[in-house]
């Protein structure tokens, strides 16, 4: 089956947003603008590659009423494992990472990761036995779109891999405005 | 360098709500108090550049977070670190096991490379190196907080 495409598999959690706290990175926050202008939205851009679900741990155990999603690149993911198990140790009953798998590092240029020549990479496995329980994988959109909300409103943490495909030669990442502005925007919102 | 209930103590009064660590032997000795303090948060990673994410994350959400590494940690996170205090610009404290610094002539490079990093970070640090100075760390954190600057507190430590 080919992988669902980026956009459409994001829009499955932007149609039913509601007031939770979206945290992007790299892939996800340049598609992710597209759908949602939320000041929720937490565009994780300049990043540290890797950090994102933990940036997201952070908001979730500072903010348990809140419910927070986190969108990581696999590439991300490759980069910091471990997270997981931090993840599944702190037990955020309100935490949902979503790893976009496309077994490239397209923001350098589309170069396969790691887990590219292996058929046998699991993320949502790894995720799994990393002491997440709900873990999820979907490579089918109509499928994804149906377990969305149950997987959303579950107790977390939760994670789910997307198999998703390159966006290709399009890529461009655009830091979205200066930081600091944005880091007020997103303060103010939560005060609110 | 201080009792594991001296700096439980400190942090109530500094207000830190949530302590991200990755411990060596010396620090780690504190884990037990850390952990039964009823009004902080121990969160445990595994590997040193999470804890300055997180703590990022809980800042934004309101919460008063203590990153606690050695400093062998301090280098492999220096992506994280950079990210966090520069990039997002959250003034971020943390607590560094300072490895073989009260060894004289240490070869360690975890020894030789700490000040400089941190120099080169343009991170404001205290050094804290024998026992009494609790003080010295708590005066030093209330000055970045005040300033809204990161700060180090360096602990002084003899071999891993």
């Amino acid at each position: 089956m080919p992988p669902m495409e980026l956009l459409a598999a994001l829009r499955v959690v932007a149609d039913t947003r509601r007031d939770e706290i979206v945290v992007t990175t790299m892939g996800s926050a340049r598609e992710w603008p597209k759908l949602s202008r939320h000041p929720l939205d937490f565009h994780y851009l300049p990043s540290a590659m890797g950090q994102s679900p933990m940036l997201a741990l952070g908001m979730a155990l500072a903010m348990p009423e809140r419910r927070v999603i986190s969108f990581t690149g696999d590439g991300s993911l490759l980069m910091n494992l471990g997270c997981l198990v931090t993840i599944a140790a702190a037990g955020p009953r309100n935490l949902t990472v979503i790893a976009l798998v496309n077994r490239l590092y397209e923001v350098t240029g589309g170069q396969k990761t790691a887990a590219a020549t292996s058929a046998h990479v699991d993320f949502a496995a790894i995720a799994a036995a990393s002491g997440i329980a709900a873990a999820h994988s979907f490579d089918d959109l109509e499928a994804w779109r149906a377990a969305w909300p149950a997987i959303r409103d579950a107790v977390g943490p939760t994670f789910v891999a997307l198999q998703v495909a390159p966006v290709g030669p399009a890529y461009q990442l655009v830091v979205p405005g200066p930081m600091r502005t944005r880091i007020e925007a997103f303060r103010h919102a939560l005060r609110r | 360098m201080f009792t594991g209930e001296e700096l439980v103590a400190a942090l109530a009064q500094l207000g830190v709500t949530h302590v991200i660590w990755l411990p060596d032997s010396a620090i780690g000795v504190w884990e037990t108090a850390l952990e039964s303090a009823p009004e902080l948060s121990l969160v445990r990673v595994c590997r040193e550049g999470e804890a300055w994410a997180i703590a990022a994350g809980l800042h934004l959400g309101g919460k008063s977070p203590l990153v606690m590494i050695q400093n062998t940690g301090l280098f492999d996170s220096g992506d994280a670190l950079r990210n966090v205090l520069f990039d997002l610009g959250i003034p971020l404290y943390a607590v560094i096991g300072y490895r073989s610094y009260l060894i004289e002539n240490s070869p360690d490079t975890a020894k030789k490379f700490t000040e400089p990093v941190l120099k080169a970070w343009g991170l404001d640090y205290v050094l804290i190196d024998r026992p009494g100075q609790i003080d010295t760390f708590v005066e030093h954190y209330r000055r970045c907080l005040a300033a809204a600057r990161p700060g180090v507190a360096l602990i002084a430590e003899g071999a891993m």
